[in-house]
């Protein structure tokens, strides 16, 4: 049966194209309310999210008839394009726009007056149009949505906007269907159950994956070292592959370690060969420059972070290398689908471990992804601070009644089990602040009349608006190079890293060495620097955990008698630690004890990633404390954690005893960085503080004060106010990670091995090397500012 | 009490770490912007629904101060009320908590530009006050010397092993004395902001607050 009109038909003949059979298959669920199509990257997968909408467009329509959402803006700049050679060629009567932060102001007005047939946009620009007076205009006639990458979408509180924004739209409009293109992910039901009206499922189809990747570990011959995250050993190799392959992308997990082997590459980069670099701290300018050398077909290779995960397809890109162990098998998977995106040739990928536990690590990677096992933490309720911020976008449309808007959040999949109260709770922040101390009564920001919620002041809308979106960006500054009337942007780096250095000090960004000359206005004004070394080169703190399915698979190869599949130096190290000592073991803890240098230090295996082995690292130090133990610091890696102290264990098991862990863990958070920062990203989302704006921040600020003061005011007079109860739940899931502490306590059930070395072990010795890199903390503030204080003091002849 | 004891002309002054100001021999207590009322002026303006509760914290801490010194004059600097009606819409218990605080001494209210004209609280209320050879008011005046001012909410960083302290502090110099912001919901200026470069000499120096007064040269702009 041809499912193509006549036009259609001839227009493929024409190309030479046949159509797939997951476009086929999206044709013919076109009539179904939710579809989601799983596809490896490339693929066609894009047309065959339009071509029912093209279809149903080709006599003409009325209104808007089909939304497209992309988490990136470059994507629906890119699609313009390509959607605009069918309608071209077919002569479709279809007009298709996009619709992003960088569209001038009056053809914004111009969209939602007139809107085109067919818009694109991202889910900020979206959750806008929501929040005006004429969005129930605009959108009642919509047919169909289209929720791009929605794989990536659903691993941020982007997702969860998102899919408020889609229940409003289909209040909006009732026959709205939804299609959502996926890449490869874990648990296709669960992105289902996300992505449809509850309690509706979605219809999934996966499309052929196409050949099995061809991926192997890289061969060096140097041997990676022990510890480190740079894995530079392997640079010759590298460059031997680049020269071999069309067009390389070379993933690497930070963007401080991108810069770092982008600048070792062109040390040794003798040809000449051309090789460009991409990530999130360069300048947009550089970024776009590199983008278009990349469609130029300019370059042969990018050094990317995961910039570059998503994104435009580029189909000369014939192999992907990944430096250092992906901590992840589904991204992997998704880097790996970068390479050649011609549909059934297989993407060629080279993993390279940068230290000798990675070399197990990719390894357990490898077999994953040709097992086709794909790890993901499951997804989290719905967070009630974007709930927060979509009742104020909806009172900026209008009034509205609680019941309807509670109806509508639960017909959001992540929010199918939002409870009343919690809604009510978040209704009465939004309409009063929701203090213990009953204030603003006169001052409210909703008002309640007649059962239906307005805002009191219109003119608090514009605010509202201005604050939309769940990205809340970590407070940067730009790079620019020294001059009189401001240099060239380089990029930009957090402000906590500009607030270190000192005037002379060296730093890395977009791949040269810059020195910093210091701050003006907001501004971090630096000077080029051809001879030095870098003295500091770390400008983002995030390190990603290994996922869980990584660690086990890792645990699960230890217990292997040998390893014929892995290189002989790690193969005989691994052997040698069972000599010393023993494997750690899925269902046990190994704990081991051994004296150095007149220090007493202990190793837990715990295999939970680093956020939550730092996080057991804390508890653990405070109980050693407790009973008089002067543990003197630790470390963690993704796969153990290292105390020492001045005196040796007696036993291990107590200090991991379950009970009041979670108590001690509230304690020690309250005071925390981490809550801070938790805090203050609720706190924007939800709508009690004004985001960054980015170049428009004021340079007097004594207007605006930090989020800290907020925190600490809320800490000490309303603790249980709602946005510290959300602050609490967000760390304990994301940087405390305290899920993998529990889920390795539940592993080990309280079976503790503790093997007295005699000296350092094999396993243990990596760690040793990671000591030094630790900052102090906590109680040595005062001190550490008494000491800098004098000694400027004396420096200036003032003391 | 950590506090940084100085000279300016002829008085001797003390730096207290909690940001208020000791001039013993007068027995004088001196704080500035200490901004009453800012959260509810956000909710009635901007719609913005910050913590209630900065105008108890100021309170508290000015209270604390008051029952260790037992000053027998106050002077807060201006800025005390975030604007005119923040009075009005003051909490009774904490309206009524402020007035014990102003029973018994002499209570200046000097105007900022925050709070303009007189508060209706009792005290007095004056533009700027003159005691002996020193002169309080709420903005430095460059060409004036010997004086104690407030308004610019000065706060110092310090950088030191890798880590970024940035605390409210005091700017002095032979000249003047600028205070930090004692009110709760206050940001900072940093210190190497122009006007305030412009305002001290080079050999300044800033006390940063916090459990003690700790002295510092003032940062400069290189």
């Amino acid at each position: 049966m041809n499912i193509l009109p006549e036009k259609f038909q001839r227009w493929f003949d024409k190309k030479g194209w046949v159509l797939h059979p997951h476009q086929q298959k999206l044709l013919q669920l076109s009539q179904d309310p939710c579809a989601l199509l799983i596809a490896p990257t490339g693929g066609g997968k894009t047309l065959a999210g339009f071509l029912p909408s093209l279809i149903e467009l080709q006599n003409g329509g009325e209104g808007l008839h089909t939304l497209y959402v992309s988490p990136l803006k470059a994507l629906a700049a890119d699609i313009k394009r390509n959607l605009s050679k069918p309608v071209e060629e077919m002569a479709l009567p279809i007009r298709v726009e996009d619709r992003t932060g960088d569209t001038p102001y009056s053809k914004r007005q111009r969209q939602r007056a007139d809107p085109p047939d067919i818009l694109l946009t991202t889910p900020e620009s979206l959750a806008l149009l929501l929040s005006y007076e004429d969005a129930p205009r605009m959108f009642k006639s919509l047919k169909r949505i289209i929720v791009d990458e929605i794989h990536a979408l659903a691993e941020s509180k982007r997702g969860d906007q998102m899919m408020l924004c889609l229940a409003r739209l289909q209040s909006l409009a009732p026959g709205l269907r939804r299609t959502g293109l996926s890449a490869t992910v874990e648990d296709p039901p669960a992105l289902g159950h996300f992505l449809a009206q509850h309690p509706a499922q979605a219809t999934i189809h996966h499309a052929d994956p196409g050949p099995d990747p061809d991926i192997s570990i890289l061969d060096t011959k140097a041997i990676p070292p022990w510890n480190g995250a740079g894995a530079h050993y392997a640079i010759p190799e590298v460059l031997e592959q680049v020269k071999a392959a069309e067009t390389t992308l070379i993933f690497i997990n930070t963007r401080a370690q991108a810069e770092l082997f982008f600048r070792a590459l062109w040390v040794a980069n003798e040809d000449g060969i051309p090789i460009g670099l991409h990530h999130g701290s360069l300048s947009r300018e550089a970024r776009v420059k590199v983008e278009a050398a990349m469609v130029a077909s300019q370059l042969r290779a990018i050094v990317c972070t995961g910039t570059l995960d998503l994104g435009i397809d580029w189909g000369n890109v014939d192999l992907v290398i990944q430096i250092g162990a992906p901590k992840n098998v589904k991204r992997l998977v998704q880097r790996i689908g970068r390479a050649n995106h011609r549909y059934n040739a297989p993407s060629k990928a080279l993993l390279v471990p940068a230290n000798r536990f990675e070399v197990l690590e990719c390894r357990a990677a490898l077999e994953a992804v040709r097992a086709y096992d794909l790890d993901g933490e499951p997804r989290g309720r719905g967070p009630r601070d974007v709930l927060c911020q979509f009742i104020l976008m909806t009172a900026c449309s209008g009034p509205f009644a609680a019941d309807d808007l509670f109806a509508e959040a639960r017909s959001a999949g992540p929010y199918h089990d939002l409870s009343r109260a919690e809604f009510d709770d978040c209704l009465t922040f939004c309409a009063t602040g929701g203090y213990a101390l009953r204030a603003y009564d006169q001052w409210k920001r909703l008002l309640q009349e007649n059962n239906r919620y307005r805002l009191r002041d219109p003119r608090s809308a514009a605010r509202i608006r201005m604050n939309l979106g769940t990205i809340v960006d970590t407070e940067t500054l730009d790079v620019r190079l020294k001059n009189r009337r401001g240099g060239k942007a380089l990029g930009e780096v957090e402000e906590s890293f500009a607030a270190t250095l000192v005037p002379g000090d060296t730093f890395l960004i977009g791949g040269e060495v810059v020195t910093y000359a210091g701050l003006r206005e907001m501004t971090v004004e630096v000077t080029r620097e051809q001879r030095k070394k870098p003295k500091i080169a770390v400008f983002s703190g995030t390190k990603f955990s290994s996922s869980t399915l990584l660690s086990h698979r890792v645990l699960a190869k230890l217990q292997a008698p040998d390893w014929p599949e892995l290189p002989a130096h790690t193969s005989n190290w691994l052997q040698l630690q069972r000599q010393m000592s023993a494997m750690p073991q899925p269902d046990r803890l190994l704990v081991e004890g051994f004296a150095l240098d007149g220090r007493e230090f202990s190793c837990f295996y715990g295999f939970a990633g680093r956020n939550a082995l730092q996080t057991l690292g804390l508890l653990i130090t405070r109980r050693m404390e407790n009973k008089g133990l002067h543990p003197l610091g630790f470390v963690s890696t993704d796969y153990a954690l290292l105390i020492w102290g001045l005196e040796a264990l007696p036993d291990p098991a107590p200090l991991l005893a379950r009970d009041g862990m979670i108590e001690g863990l509230e304690t020690w958070l309250a005071e925390n960085a981490v809550m801070k920062r938790s805090f203050r990203n609720v706190a924007t989302i939800a709508g009690l503080i004004d985001r960054n704006m980015p170049g428009k921040r004021k340079t007097g600020r004594q207007a605006t004060f930090s989020s800290d003061i907020l925190y600490d005011t809320l800490r000490k007079y309303d603790p249980d106010h709602l946005l510290l109860r959300l602050t609490r739940e967000e760390a304990m899931r994301g940087l405390v990670d305290f899920g993998r502490v529990e889920e390795m306590l539940g592993r080990i059930n309280g079976k503790v091995d503790y093997v007295r070395a005699p000296g350092v072990t094999p396993l243990a010795a990596p760690l040793l090397l990671e000591i030094g890199k630790v900052p102090i903390r906590g109680q040595a503030e005062e001190k550490v500012l008494a000491d800098a204080a004098e000694a400027m003091m004396q420096a200036a002849g003032l003391a | 009490m950590h506090g940084y004891q100085f000279s300016l002309g002829s008085a001797r002054l003390t730096a207290l770490p909690s940001g208020a100001l000791w001039w013993s021999e007068e027995g004088l207590l001196c704080v500035s912007d200490l901004h009453f009322g800012k959260s509810a002026r956000f909710a009635r303006l901007r719609g913005q629904m910050l913590p209630p509760y900065e105008n108890r914290d100021t309170l508290e801490r000015l209270e604390r101060d008051i029952l260790k010194l037992n000053p027998a004059q106050v002077i807060c600097l201006g800025d005390s009320f975030d604007d005119m009606k923040a009075l009005d819409e003051m909490d009774d218990s904490d309206h009524m908590w402020l007035t014990c605080l102003m029973a018994g001494r002499r209570w200046t209210w000097i105007e900022g530009n925050h709070d303009p004209g007189p508060v209706g609280i009792g005290g007095v209320h004056r533009a700027e006050q003159t005691l002996r050879d020193l002169t309080f008011r709420h903005i430095a005046d460059p060409d004036k010397s010997l004086e104690i001012s407030g308004h610019f909410h000065p706060k110092a960083q310090i950088s030191a092993k890798g880590r970024s302290l940035s605390r409210p502090c005091f700017l002095i110099d032979a000249e003047r004395v600028i205070l930090p912001a004692f009110g709760t919901f206050t940001g900072g200026l940093r210190s190497d902001a122009a006007v305030l470069q412009e305002i001290m000499s080079p050999s300044a120096i800033a006390v940063l607050c916090g459990t003690k007064a700790q002295a510092m040269p003032m940062k400069r702009v290189l």
